[in-house]
């Protein structure tokens, strides 16, 4: 028998397991603050954030990318290396011919819209051929930038300079990301089409919807948060190497795990990947600089904590899934 | 009778072939307004493959597909949208990342805009109160959170559901599968009122009493045709259960003249599925071949395999004497390499006896490879050739020739023989009874129903349980039908 109850909720019921999911990243979060603020109560100001943070956005960014990709169960091996591509084009062409610049980072949007068809097409694993993409991207970037160098265009640099009152710009800056991209995604009607063809492609299949578009949109909006992200990341440094983006590849699939994500089923929060991004960027620089652990090893320890963030969420869904 | 203006859909002529086999094989069928046809058949009677040409997802071979009353040469699943044809599918086809009322959205292309999200909502959980009252089924629940039943709910409430097409005829398959007995008796209710509005049903279910209970008109599929096409109360369940069997099954059985008592040889194998509540239980002596029949996916491959765990691990209600090979019935996922060689295929599970100190020695490997091939007739040049340059057949004799040739006296198979040709099916069969007669253990789930006439004992499953022990003498399609499906919903 199913339940008696004449009334039917409308509404979603408190789910206390999927609460403790939703909740995981930014209690995560939480706790990397608190280590900071108890081994550096300085660092807990409005110029501690804008300095420890000043690196989250160009990786929240990232992280999207990644996210979208992961949302219709592939995965982007070649993001760190196109945000560096990105970076050497903003640091070079968009500042001496923005036309020719803006052109180019457009076409390197289409271009992950033609792989995401490639891979769709051709029944292709997204790892080889974003993989294969990485080295292409990688080399591109040799090509326009052959010695670190450069300079952001002046407009990129006023942005990510801004400094908007009571709050850092960072934190501003990674609640509209987060905002409008939940909107986008979680709260779109093609936003669910495409989460679902993550879920059980047969079923988008079956209900008519073109499988090939889905993966379309999913890389192009990979390609545009990738583009973002360079943009971001030159308007921090200044100045831009066609090495700069390379470690965003792990950290952006990091993210997005951390942030409650899946590998595969469509299971993805893009309020959660900012919140992993973030995390990640704070774990990564500036609690190992005030644990005083030395620069040589802060790589490694780097990777360790990354470990017992992740194991920590495997632990914890699977006891919820019993 | 009923004229042609009144036809949702009519099928003329639909074949569907796949490879040799002949899964549609010139189906005539029409299903008018306000009537509800039941659709029954045994395994690979073509039911499932007729369904996916009704929904547009298998375009057929030959054929024409005519909805109400004009001819749809390119028809597709956007057709079928289009023109109000929804389907029920037996493997649930909701998104199990996404909401109750995103799952809604994906059936209707135009929920779209501010609030399309509410509006999802209230037409999916409009149709749940109207078909499953009470079911507590939010439009806010993830699907993934829901049990099966529910899920089934939603899934049959979508189907229903209408935005700016009607709903012409809906497919259900097996619907009251993972429904309890109030849902299901609310199903069927809601089923008849359907019909009363004017709507088509195809009823599809194994549970004879809902076919007869709830259908105008009911319709038996055999070996890809339609056999029979009549009035629901024209039939009753021996009507039924006769219609789907074979003309002939009086055939010599081959199992019959090694008709020792049973009992005499050890006991090799004893197991009891996990949801018999009855004491019946699988036996299987030496030299015995036990057939598992029923209707697919009910119970019988889980249990084969449970039997080859406890082969190796300790496992509560199975007692295993002896080691055991398995025979996969899905050659391309769970069979063959298929970057090995015929030679590696066949060698795998005897890598043991071929072994030379720490490798494995070529000379012994061609040894067995060559022995079986002349032993299984494996047609090739070259052993040593990929195994996908063998035809289906011939890749389902080396797999054979895996289990026999390893040192396994138990051996599983879970319907090994689909989609391969009669000649080798025989070949296989001798060769069975033949090991059968040195000793060693066949346990053969099988959807054909030929095959069970070499077996010398069969256990009929449904719903995870035994519920027929058939000797070899009894077992005739009439009975093994009999016991597959249910007598009343």
């Amino acid at each position: 028998m199913t339940s008696a109850a004449a009334s039917t909720p409308s509404r979603a019921r408190f789910n206390p397991r999927r609460a403790i999911r939703a909740a995981l990243p930014a209690v995560s979060l939480a706790l990397i603050l608190i280590a900071i603020a108890y081994l550096n109560p300085r660092a807990m100001s409005y110029l501690g954030f804008s300095l420890m943070l000043n690196l989250a956005i160009p990786i929240a960014l990232a992280t999207i990318a990644q996210m979208f990709v992961i949302a219709v169960n592939d995965l982007d091996l070649s993001i760190g290396t196109f945000v560096g591509f990105v970076g050497c084009v903003t640091a070079t062409y968009l500042n001496d011919e923005p036309a020719l610049g803006v052109l180019i980072l457009l076409g390197s949007i289409g271009i992950y819209a033609l792989l995401g068809a490639l891979i769709y097409v051709r029944d292709l694993p997204s790892i080889v051929v974003t993989l294969g993409m990485s080295f292409v991207w990688a080399g591109l970037a040799i090509l326009v930038l052959p010695r670190p160098g450069g300079r952001a265009p002046e407009w990129l640099s006023t942005i990510m300079g801004l400094k908007p009152p009571f709050v850092p710009f960072p934190i501003v800056a990674a609640v509209v990301i987060a905002v409008v991209v939940h909107i986008g995604l979680m709260r779109t009607s093609y936003g669910a089409i495409l989460r679902g063809a993550g879920g059980n492609p047969v079923a988008i299949r079956r209900a008519g919807w073109s499988l090939l578009k889905t993966k379309v949109v999913a890389f192009s909006l990979a390609g545009l948060f990738g583009v973002l992200s360079g943009l971001a990341l030159i308007g921090n440094t200044t100045s831009a190497d066609a090495n700069i983006g390379n470690g965003y590849t792990l950290l952006s699939i990091a993210g997005v795990i951390l942030g409650g994500g899946e590998f595969v089923g469509g299971r993805v929060s893009p309020i959660g990947a900012v919140i992993g991004a973030l995390t990640l960027a704070l774990a990564a620089n500036s609690l190992l600089q005030f644990m005083h652990i030395p620069p040589d090893w802060q790589v490694a320890a780097n990777g360790a904590i990354l470990i017992i963030v992740l194991a920590a969420r495997a632990l914890l869904t699977r006891r919820e899934s019993l | 009778m009923v004229g042609q203006a009144t036809n949702i859909v009519r099928l003329d002529g639909v074949e569907k072939h796949f490879g040799a086999v002949r899964a549609l094989d010139g189906v005539d069928l029409r299903v008018d307004a306000g009537e509800c046809v039941g659709l029954v058949g045994h395994n690979g009677a073509g039911k499932s493959t007729l369904m996916h040409v009704l929904a547009g997802t298998l375009a057929p071979g030959q054929g024409r597909i005519t909805i109400a009353g004009s001819e749809q040469p390119g028809y597709s699943v956007s057709l079928a949208h289009e023109l109000g044809i929804r389907c029920v599918f037996q493997e649930l086809s909701l998104c199990p990342n996404l909401t109750v009322a995103e799952n809604a959205r994906v059936m209707h292309p135009g929920l779209t805009g501010i609030g399309w999200r509410r509006r999802a909502g209230d037409l999916i959980v409009g149709k749940l109160d109207e078909i499953f009252p009470g079911h507590g089924i939010g439009a806010g629940d993830v699907i993934s959170d829901l049990s099966i039943g529910r899920r089934q709910m939603v899934e049959v409430a979508r189907a229903f559901t209408e935005t700016d097409k009607p709903v012409k005829l809906v497919i259900l398959d097996e619907p009251t599968s993972s429904l309890d007995a109030h849902s299901a008796g609310q199903l069927l209710a809601f089923v008849r009122r359907a019909v009363a509005n004017g709507q088509g049903i195809i009823l599809i279910s194994h549970l004879l009493g809902e076919i007869l209970g709830n259908s105008d008109r009911v319709v038996v599929m055999r070996d890809g045709k339609v056999v029979v096409a009549d009035r629901a109360d024209a039939f009753d369940r021996d009507k039924l259960v006769a219609a789907m069997g074979a003309e002939h099954h009086e055939r010599a059985t081959p199992a019959a003249a090694a008709g020792a008592a049973r009992g005499e040889k050890p006991v090799r194998i004893r197991a009891r599925p996990e949801r018999q509540s009855d004491g019946a239980e699988l036996v299987a002596h030496q030299g015995e071949v036990i057939g598992l029949a029923g209707l697919a996916g009910h119970g019988q491959t889980r249990l084969l395999l449970q039997i080859f765990e406890a082969a190796y691990r300790r496992k509560a209600g199975f007692e295993v004497q002896a080691p055991v090979a398995f025979v996969a019935g899905d050659r391309q996922s769970d069979g063959v390499f298929p970057l090995w060689s015929i030679a590696e295929n066949v060698g795998i599970r005897s890598i043991a006896a071929m072994r030379k100190g720490l490798l494995i020695s070529p000379e012994r490997e061609a040894e067995l490879a060559d022995a079986w091939r002349q032993k299984m007739k494996i047609r090739t040049p070259d052993m040593n050739n990929p195994i996908l340059s063998l035809s289906g057949g011939n890749q389902q004799k080396a797999l054979f020739a895996r289990a026999l040739a390893s040192d396994a006296v138990i051996i599983l198979m879970d319907d090994p023989m689909r989609g391969v040709d009669i000649g080798t099916k025989l070949e296989v069969y001798d060769l069975i009874r033949e090991e059968a007669l040195k000793g060693r253990t066949f346990l053969w789930y099988t959807t054909e129903m030929d095959e069970l006439q070499n077996c010398d004992h069969v256990y009929v499953f449904r719903n995870g349980r035994i519920v027929a022990d058939l000797r070899s003498g009894e077992v005739t399609e009439e009975k093994v039908i009999q016991s597959s499906f249910k007598e009343v919903a």
